[in-house]
Formats: structure tokens, C-alpha cells, sequence
């Protein structure tokens, strides 16, 4: 089943509180703990993209407001 | 010609009246999902550019940082009488405070009456997180009993030191009151709760009904000693039994109120 | 406009209002309820905002907020309520924001008495709310000058983006004289450009007394001190009586400074050569003159409703190079003008001292009067 949804996190405000990973109905997103952002903390990522809807659940509970969320499209492109 | 599935299509995106700044609130701190609730409700109102917001002294003390509209700074617990201040004169802008609980229900307890039985036509967003944020997490009047803060080491006693406020409640009896009630940022159902409530409390001014206030269970986890994932936890299991949520007042005019 | 018979407090409420005042702030205390009372019933007359706070301390942050919004905005209070506006007078001031008080002073400290004295001075002029800033302070000695300084009150604030303090002795708050009203001025329209006010597609604009950063914060009170040159350049006010040829000077504000001129014609009449100084602007404080002075006459006679609190400033310009001399009453207790003109005849008795304290000389005096 092919991605519905995709979400990014900006790395300057992410906290890693971990309550979008809790949240995520999908168990999309996960701390990544190769990198640090520029304060210091393991951002969120998505782990699984292939299971994110799109549901905008993670942004919600955000409390730094570091996640926009997309739905996927379908496009016409020249080949 | 190719068909692609691009995620082009932005379901959420961070409010445009929130300041792109870090804040200094620590991680999992519910105090950034109420400015987000706050900015995202003014905006879609369309009065983000005729608003004047009221900070507290607590953890929000640099809320003005994290807004794009014009703010003014209160001494503790004097925000209401600021904003009453503010909207005498300038009844047409939206005027609101922000306050967390030694702010509004210690400090501040005289002037949030006050201004609540004047009916005064502002709105207050009141972050209660059962203790004193800021200052290194001493006892608030919202503690509750047994809670171990740094001012009551041993646990809220309640024979030497009272019982917690109840301030939905203790408002919700005023005349001037027209629309009181409690909401928790402890889940995805509650802060979807919480931003009908907050979006409410805006309608309620600018239709000139009286005084709004939403009172918002919040979690600090830094000062509990938890997780930002435990803390919210604590809320359900711990606050709300002293706190419930729910409507404490809805006057008459509000509860006709189309939004 | 004609003169009418008019109460001090009523007057200075009435007097603001035709200067544009467009909020007032208050809470009843004794003996300035009558300003609270009369702008109860005309601001709302007119439309403007009236609104008696839960305390004097909703009541200045009322102001404060109204002030952050340009609009010309006042409180009254007396002694112990200003004594809770303190921490607000300290935000206004830390804020720029332009503001006006109006204290009525009573005999203290503590809950005190109703009776008129002027023992906060030392509060209003020297200390009142933390931190390095001043308020101008105006003393009218009459009804009449009650009103005259509140009209400038408002300008002076708004001119400098301070606070502007009228001490009215409680005599002059209730004490009923001939006073002519000014005419009504217009509300003013504009905004400053530091108010906040809504975006309106503007910049957003942030007013606040916070500076984290102690190097900001000292711009910020550097910035504050040169203002108050600037206002002790320009605002010095005073009212000099018999100066010209004076031997002797009496050095009293307010009801004191007016007791004192009654005691200096009675002496002039015995052919004393005193004159009188008295200051209508005690912060800034008419420095100049009282150097000036000080080249030339034998002797200062200081008297205050108080225990020698201008007595202090008064002795640090003189810098004891004549005799300082005081009389006051405390607690309330108005002197009569006799007691004053007994002053100055012991004071052109002699022999003077600028050895010693004159405040010991006089406690001594007082405690064999009064016991």
C-alpha cells in the first residue's frame, strides 16, 4: 500500500519529547539517534514513510510546532 | 505523459502568526500546543492584526516572543487589570491574557475576580500545570494534595497547606462570568477539545457576551519528574479527578451563540 | 471661565478631564475619594473609560495597561494605596509609557490617619518603586495651582513618556476654594508610534520593563537618566516670595510652603527681612536657586507636615555653608502660622549652627511641646 501521506520535521524546534512517536497511530516515526539537531536533541523522522496517511495527528500534539504534514498528489508530468 | 504521486498537498503547516523561533519551553511542555491553538484560532478569525495580547510572569513570561501580533508585559498576576486597562480604551481590538497558576489563581486571584465579576469583555487562556513552572517547581494553588513540590517536600499537606483551587469552578459563580470552562492538551481528542473551547472563548468577546476564560490542564514534566509521554499520563490519571473537564458556565447568550 | 467655589479633589478630577483624560483607574481611600467619585459619574457621561478596581493594586496595573496604548490615563490614591502601587509605578516607569498620579497625602505611616501631612515625600521623590528611575513631582499650595499642574501633568508625561506625580497635601484635596476650570479640550486622535494598538498590518510592537541581558538593561537605564537631565534642564518650578532682599529664607511645598508665607508677611510686618521659596516642582528640585540663595542669605528655615524629608535636599545643595534650620509637624498636625513666625524669630535670634543635625535641634523643641 502505497504512502497517503508524508510529514517533515523541522529540526530546529524539535524536541525530541517523543509525543508525536507515542502518538502516531501508524508507528511512522521513530527518534533518530545517528544525529543531533543544532540544540542538541535526536529528531523525530519518519522510520516507516510507507504507513503515513497523512492523518496530521503528530502535528497536533506537537508542542513545538515543528511538523508540516502532506498528502500525496497525483501529478501530470511530461515523461 | 506520467502520472506521479507527489505530497505536494499541505494538510499542516506551523501558523504563519507564530513567530519562527525556538522556544525556550522544555521538551513536551503543553505550553507550546496552547500558543498554537491561541495562534491558529485568532487567525482563523481573521484577528491576528487586532490583537493585543497580555504575558504573565511564569514559564510564559516571553510569550510576546512567540506571537506576531503586539503584546504588553504584566507584574504577576496583574494581567486581567492590564487587559482591562487596555480594553477600556481600545474596545474594538481583541485583548487577552496568558497565565499559568501562581499568576492567576495565587498572585493574581484578586485581580482575575475582579475582572471576572465586572464581566470584562477579555479573554483569558489559563495554563494550569499543578505547580510553579518557572521558579524551579514549588507548590501552586492548583498543587494537589500529597503532590511532592519543591515547597512541599514531604507532599501537599492539606492540614498546614490547604487544599488546591479549584478555578473553573470558583469563577463559573460570578454574574460577569459568561463563559468558564476546563480543557486538557493531554491528548489528540482533548487538544481538539481545547482549541473549540479557546475558538469559543475568542467568539464570546468580540460578540461583547462577558468574561471567557478557559482553564487548560497542562504538563510539566520537567518539574513532575517525568516524561513528556508520563506527564500527560499524570493528567489523566492524577489531575482530572480533581480537575474534571467540562462547561462551568455558559450564560444564556453564549450558549445561543452560532459559530 | 469664571471662578467657581470648588473642592481641591473635585477640581483636580474635573481639571483632567477637560485635559483629556480618556481613562481613569481608582479605588476609594480617604482623603481622595471625592476624585474617584466625580470622575464615577462624569467619565462615563462622556463616554470614556471609569472603572473602580478590585484594589490600587488592579487599579495601577489598569493604568499601566491603558498607558501601553498612548491614551492619556490617571489614578489617585493616598499614602498606603500608593505605597501598593508602588511595584506598578516601577513597571510604568521601567515601560516608558506616560501616566499620571495624583496622591493625596494623610498623616502615616501604616493605616495612619485622614489628617493632611506630607510625609511622602522622601516615597514619591526619592524611592517609591525599585529601580534606578524618577517621576516628576508637582505640589500645588492651592486649589487653583491643583488644577493648573494637573492640565500640565498630562503634557509633561506625554512630553517625556514618564510619570508625573501631583502631591496634594490632604488640605488641598479637601479644602473648598475659588478655582477657575480650563476649558474642554478635544481627545486626542493620534497614536504614538511606541503604542501598542493592534497590527494593522504594521509591525507588531512588544512593550515590556524585561531586559535579560544586563548590558541592555543598563542602555535602557542609561537612557532613563538622560531623560531626567533633560527634564531638570526644562522643568524646574518655583515660587520665590520676598526673595529679593531677603535675609532670611523659608524654604516650604504645599500647605506647608502656604502656612509659611502667612508666618513671612507677618514677619515682614515686624520687619524681619525673610522671604519665602517655595518649590512647585519637587522632583526635579530647584537646585539652582537655592545655591543662588545661598550666597547671599544669613540663614534657611526648612518646614515641612513631615520630619525633614525636602530638609535633606535642601541641606545637600546648601552643602553647609549657611545654617539650616527646620520646623515641621507630624502625623497629620497642620502647623498655624504662629508657630511658623515663632520659627523665624528664633532663627534671627540666633546664635546658628551649621554644626549637628537640624532635625535633633528641632526634635528636642518638639518633644518639650508636645512631650
Amino acid at each position: 500500500m502505497p504512502a497517503k501521506g508524508y510529514i517533515d520535521v523541522n529540526e530546529l524546534y524539535c524536541k525530541a519529547c517523543k509525543l508525536c512517536v507515542t502518538d502516531c497511530p501508524f508507528d511512522v516515526l521513530a527518534l533518530d539517534m545517528e544525529r543531533l539537531t543544532p540544540k542538541g536533541y535526536h529528531p523525530a523522522y519518519m522510520i516507516n514513510p510507507e504507513a503515513c496517511t497523512g492523518c496530521g495527528i503528530c502535528a497536533t500534539v506537537c508542542p513545538d510546532v515543528a511538523i508540516t504534514v502532506y498528502r500525496y498528489e497525483r501529478h501530470k508530468t511530461e515523461a | 505523459m506520467v502520472l506521479t504521486d507527489v505530497p505536494t498537498k499541505i494538510v499542516y503547516e506551523r501558523p504563519e502568526s507564530l513567530d519562527p523561533r525556538v522556544t525556550h519551553y522544555c521538551p513536551g511542555c503543553t505550553h507550546g500546543v496552547a500558543h498554537r491553538l491561541v495562534a491558529e484560532v485568532l487567525e482563523e478569525m481573521g484577528e491576528i492584526e487586532n490583537t493585543i495580547g497580555v504575558a504573565p510572569v511564569g514559564c510564559s513570561v516571553f510569550a510576546y516572543n512567540y506571537f506576531d501580533f503586539d503584546f504588553v508585559e504584566a507584574s504577576h498576576g496583574r494581567a486581567p487589570a492590564m487587559a482591562t486597562g487596555i480594553k477600556r480604551v481600545l474596545p474594538d481590538c481583541i485583548v487577552f491574557t496568558y497565565q499559568g497558576d501562581g499568576d492567576l489563581a495565587s498572585i493574581g486571584m484578586g485581580e482575575i475576580v475582579g475582572a471576572a465579576s465586572r464581566g470584562e469583555l477579555i479573554t483569558v487562556v489559563f495554563i494550569n500545570n499543578a505547580n510553579y513552572g518557572m521558579t524551579g517547581g514549588q507548590m501552586a494553588p492548583t498543587t494537589l494534595p500529597g503532590q511532592k513540590t519543591t515547597s512541599s517536600p514531604t507532599g501537599r499537606d492539606v492540614n498546614r497547606q490547604g487544599y488546591p483551587i479549584q478555578t473553573a469552578e470558583l469563577l463559573s459563580t460570578l454574574e460577569g462570568s459568561a463563559y468558564i470552562v476546563r480543557r486538557s492538551l493531554h491528548s489528540v481528542r482533548e487538544i481538539r477539545q481545547a482549541k473549540k473551547a479557546i475558538r469559543t472563548a475568542f467568539e464570546v468577546q468580540k460578540h461583547g457576551l462577558g468574561f471567557s476564560l478557559v482553564e487548560l490542564l497542562s504538563t510539566c514534566p520537567t518539574n513532575w519528574g517525568l516524561t513528556p509521554v508520563e506527564a500527560r499520563d499524570w493528567i489523566e490519571e492524577r489531575m482530572i479527578p480533581v480537575f474534571p473537564l467540562g462547561d462551568y458556565k455558559i450564560s444564556p447568550a453564549v450558549a445561543d451563540l452560532k459559530i | 471661565m469664571a471662578k467657581e467655589l470648588i473642592k481641591g479633589n473635585t477640581a483636580v478630577a474635573e481639571a483632567a478631564l477637560r485635559a483629556g483624560l480618556q481613562a481613569y483607574f481608582g479605588y476609594p481611600i480617604t482623603p481622595q475619594t471625592e476624585l474617584l467619585e466625580h470622575l464615577s459619574a462624569r467619565m462615563p457621561e462622556l463616554g470614556r473609560a471609569f472603572v473602580q478596581a478590585e484594589s490600587e493594586l488592579g487599579a495601577i496595573n489598569m493604568v499601566y495597561g491603558a498607558a501601553c496604548t498612548g491614551k492619556r490615563v490617571m489614578t489617585s490614591s493616598s499614602s498606603p494605596g500608593v505605597s501598593l502601587m508602588m511595584e506598578g509605578l516601577s513597571y510604568i516607569a521601567g515601560t516608558e509609557v506616560p501616566a499620571v498620579l495624583v496622591d493625596v497625602v494623610r498623616g502615616g505611616p501604616g493605616l495612619g490617619n485622614i489628617a493632611p501631612a506630607q510625609g511622602d515625600y522622601n516615597q514619591i521623590v526619592h524611592g517609591g518603586g525599585h529601580g534606578d528611575y524618577h517621576m516628576i513631582v508637582l505640589a500645588p499650595a492651592s486649589v487653583q495651582e491643583a488644577v493648573d499642574l494637573t492640565v500640565l501633568a498630562f503634557d509633561l508625561a506625554e512630553k517625556y513618556r514618564n510619570l508625573v506625580a501631583v502631591l496634594l497635601d490632604g488640605s488641598i484635596g479637601q479644602m473648598m476654594e475659588p478655582a477657575e476650570l480650563p476649558p474642554m479640550q478635544p481627545l486626542k486622535q493620534d497614536t504614538p508610534d511606541w503604542a501598542v494598538r493592534g497590527t494593522h498590518g504594521g509591525e507588531k510592537r512588544v512593550l515590556t520593563s524585561i531586559n535579560l541581558d544586563p548590558p541592555a538593561q543598563e542602555v535602557m537605564n542609561l537612557r532613563l537618566m538622560k531623560r531626567w537631565q533633560e527634564i531638570e534642564k526644562n522643568e524646574i518650578r518655583y515660587k520665590g516670595y520676598y526673595l529679593d532682599d531677603a535675609e532670611y529664607v523659608v524654604v516650604g511645598f504645599g500647605t506647608a510652603g502656604r502656612i509659611s508665607l502667612s508666618a513671612v508677611r507677618a514677619a515682614r510686618e515686624k520687619g524681619i527681612k525673610v522671604g519665602l521659596l517655595r518649590p512647585i516642582s519637587v522632583a526635579p528640585f530647584p537646585e539652582a536657586i537655592i545655591d543662588e540663595l545661598t550666597q547671599r542669605v544669613k540663614a534657611f528655615l526648612v518646614v515641612e507636615m513631615n520630619s525633614g524629608q525636602m530638609l535633606d535636599d535642601v541641606r545637600l545643595v546648601v552643602r553647609g555653608r549657611k545654617p539650616v534650620e527646620f520646623f515641621g509637624r507630624m502625623g497629620g498636625v497642620v502647623p498655624f502660622p504662629d508657630e511658623v513666625l515663632t520659627e523665624i524669630e528664633r532663627l534671627v535670634e540666633g546664635p546658628l549652627t551649621t554644626e549637628g543635625h537640624p532635625r535633633n535641634r528641632w526634635l528636642a523643641r518638639l518633644t518639650e511641646t508636645i512631650g
